[in-house]
């Protein structure tokens, strides 16, 4: 689904060059669900940008579903973006003058779908998140937990291959994250790919693989399990 | 998509609605002043019988001091008007398909009904041909007959105006009024006509309404009415008596054929210059080669109907109406960086710059259109005070091509306005703020 290659940003200010990524490597199957852990400023998020192409690279090779991205113009990677990924946010990053059933309307529109598959998806989406009966609500109508599972349907409207998780559950509290990573379990057992990048160990787990990032690179996931363990050990007071 | 865009548009201006108002403001005042100085000077320089411009003329003959020419600046033209004498000898042509001297008089109604009090009005005495040439419009009757051209009959024209204030309104056609004394029986009643400029007669103020009452030229000497207008004069002469002045070499009569084919107009200018020769010949001032036969559009031109102070006016206006929108290319920037959180989800769920730049444009539309209809209602008064402090009078100087260039102008110079705001915006990197939200 996804393969990058030795991959590498620089950020360059007037004054200094900082490598978010650097010979980053990392290739993600159909299907699977990954999770992608680091520490702040590690380079998550660049590589989430990068994947999700909403920022460009300066070096190495990506191939997104079998196509090379590396040097497509703004109309293209747009047109990409739309039709096979989805994008959920710490934040949900929901339009906030816009009720729930236009808020799912904003990719589909894009996509130059009829009026009547867009109701078809905009319902079926809503529906599939529990929030079918309060279509016309407004954003700031809602809790956080569902104002995530309206991102979470806006991002499968359009039926995207492979979904760009950045730490969905981060503003949430347990209950609300835990029904939402199950319903991101959901969405992956049928066949959606998912890329999910968090802080939280418990939810890597329940991913079907971790990626652990440090200064830029993918580490080995060992050294990041280890740190688990022993954070949990310090919680228990051992 | 347009539909989504203006949805988007209308839901923005409510998000933020001092912003917008701030913006629609600068357009309106902007699009206000503009529209107020274009819509006079389109005013002025509209031609009101532009359709007969090919075959009407105003006539002028030079019979004017030897020693010095009428128009300083441009000695190549006659007078702006005609002696009676010439007047007299031109109608006598029979060249023209219509031809009228024409001009003002003063009369003093005095209304059947004891409730209406004697008023007075301005009239002019012409020939029957005036209606026909002018294609001045009547809602009851018509003309006098030609006989009245020739003959003296006491009969009258009125102007809509005074029929609906002598009549209320009624068909008048056959009634008596009494002016001056003497009765007149009605041929005619105008339709609202309002030639705008007044082009047949700019002697005195070229946006004058145009008369209450129309009698027969012929009826001139026997009336001996009183004369209201413009009269130039250079001989030193002895003007004491009606007979004396009408023999004068003072100029105060307009004059206007219509000519339909070259041929027609070729004869009648060999006949100008071969009547001034012979006036010439017979010890009169007059300089043979200078005559005028000028289409409406070339007569206002002559007359500087537009002054060039209007033009600068426009310019002053136009000028304004860039700094208003400067002003608005900083509101616009500062409404859409403002928005750049939503315009960055929007990329990351498929919209290309192209897609926001489109959104950014047709929001700048829809705020310069209803900019525009605020401008209109602004120049709307702007013309008010234009028309009390100049005395123009007559029908809406904002005619519909005036209202639909405002629109154009507002919509155009906001999507001009809003180019530089939308292209900055849709540049903006989207992930730098999806993290920030």
């Amino acid at each position: 689904m996804l393969k990058m290659q030795n991959i590498s940003k620089v950020y360059r200010t007037d004054l200094v060059q900082t490598h978010a990524l650097r010979d980053f490597s990392l290739e993600v199957a159909e299907g699977e669900f990954v999770a992608v852990t680091g520490p702040s400023g590690s380079g998550k998020t660049t590589f989430l940008n990068i994947a999700g192409l909403l920022e460009d690279f300066d070096g190495g090779s990506y191939l997104l579903d079998g196509e090379d991205v590396s040097n497509l113009n703004d109309n293209q990677r747009s047109k990409i973006r739309n039709a096979k990924i989805g994008f959920i946010f710490q934040g949900f990053n929901l339009i906030p003058d816009l009720n729930l059933w236009d808020n799912v309307d904003v990719p589909l529109r894009y996509r130059g779908f009829s009026a009547a598959e867009r109701s078809k998806r905009i319902k079926e989406a809503l529906e599939m998140v529990g929030l079918g009966s309060r279509m016309k609500h407004l954003p700031s109508q809602l809790s956080g937990g569902q104002q995530q599972r309206v991102a979470i349907a806006r991002a499968l409207a359009g039926t995207p291959r492979l979904i760009m998780a950045d730490e969905p559950t981060g503003n949430l509290d347990s209950l609300m994250a835990r029904q939402v990573m199950e319903l991101l379990e959901n969405i992956n057992e049928q066949g959606t790919t998912i890329i999910m990048v968090t802080h939280d160990p418990e939810l890597a787990r329940r991913a079907h693989r971790n990626v652990h990032v440090m200064d830029g690179q993918v580490t080995d996931f060992t050294e990041f399990e280890r740190a688990a363990n022993k954070r949990e050990r310090d919680a228990l007071g051992g | 998509m347009f539909a989504y865009y203006l949805r988007l548009a209308l839901l923005s201006i409510r998000r933020n609605p001092v912003l917008s108002g701030l913006m629609m403001a600068a357009i309106a005042v902007g699009i206000g002043a503009f529209m107020t100085m274009l819509s006079v000077h389109h005013f002025m320089s509209g031609n009101p019988i532009w359709w007969k411009n090919d075959v009407l003329y105003a006539v002028g003959v030079d019979t004017w001091n030897p020693n010095e020419t009428y128009y300083q600046s441009r000695p190549e033209l006659p007078p702006q008007q005609l002696t009676y004498r010439d007047a007299k000898a031109l109608q006598a042509s029979d060249i023209p398909t219509y031809k009228a001297y024409m001009f003002n008089v003063v009369g003093v109604f005095q209304p059947e009904n004891e409730e209406i009090a004697p008023f007075i009005e301005r009239g002019r005495m012409t020939f029957n041909d005036f209606f026909a040439m002018f294609d001045v419009p009547f809602e009851y009757g018509g003309a006098w007959g030609e006989q009245a051209d020739r003959r003296d009959e006491f009969v009258v024209v009125l102007s809509r105006e005074i029929n609906d204030k002598l009549f209320g309104g009624e068909n008048s056609v056959g009634k008596r009024v009494v002016i001056d004394g003497r009765e007149f029986m009605v041929t005619g009643v105008l339709k609202e006509w309002h030639p705008a400029p007044k082009f047949y007669d700019v002697t005195t103020g070229a946006f004058q309404e145009p008369e209450a009452f129309y009698l027969p030229a012929q009826l001139y000497e026997t009336l001996q009415p009183d004369r209201s207008g413009n009269t130039n004069c250079w001989k030193p002469e002895n003007l004491d008596s009606f007979q004396a002045f009408n023999n004068s070499e003072c100029t105060w009569i307009q004059y206007w054929v219509q000519l339909d084919t070259r041929e027609q107009q070729q004869r009648y200018a060999d006949f100008l210059h071969a009547y001034l020769q012979e006036q010439a010949s017979v010890g009169r001032s007059a300089r043979p080669d200078q005559y005028l036969m000028a289409t409406p559009e070339e007569w206002l031109e002559i007359n500087e109907v537009v002054a060039d102070d209007n033009r600068v006016l426009v310019g002053l206006s136009f000028l304004f109406l860039i700094v208003c929108l400067l002003n608005t290319v900083g509101l616009l920037l500062a409404k859409f960086l403002g928005r750049a959180g939503d315009i960055s989800v929007r990329r990351a769920l498929g919209a290309s710059r192209l897609d926001i730049f489109r959104q950014q444009l047709i929001e700048c539309g829809f705020i310069g259109l209803l900019g525009g209809i605020a401008g209109l209602g602004l120049a709307g008064v702007g013309l008010m005070v234009v028309r009390k402090m100049y005395r123009f009078e007559g029908s809406s100087m904002m005619d519909g091509e005036m209202i639909l260039v405002a629109f154009i102008t507002a919509v155009l110079a906001s999507i001009a306005a809003g180019l530089w705001p939308a292209w900055q915006i849709c540049r903006v990197p989207p992930a730098g703020y999806l993290k920030t939200q």
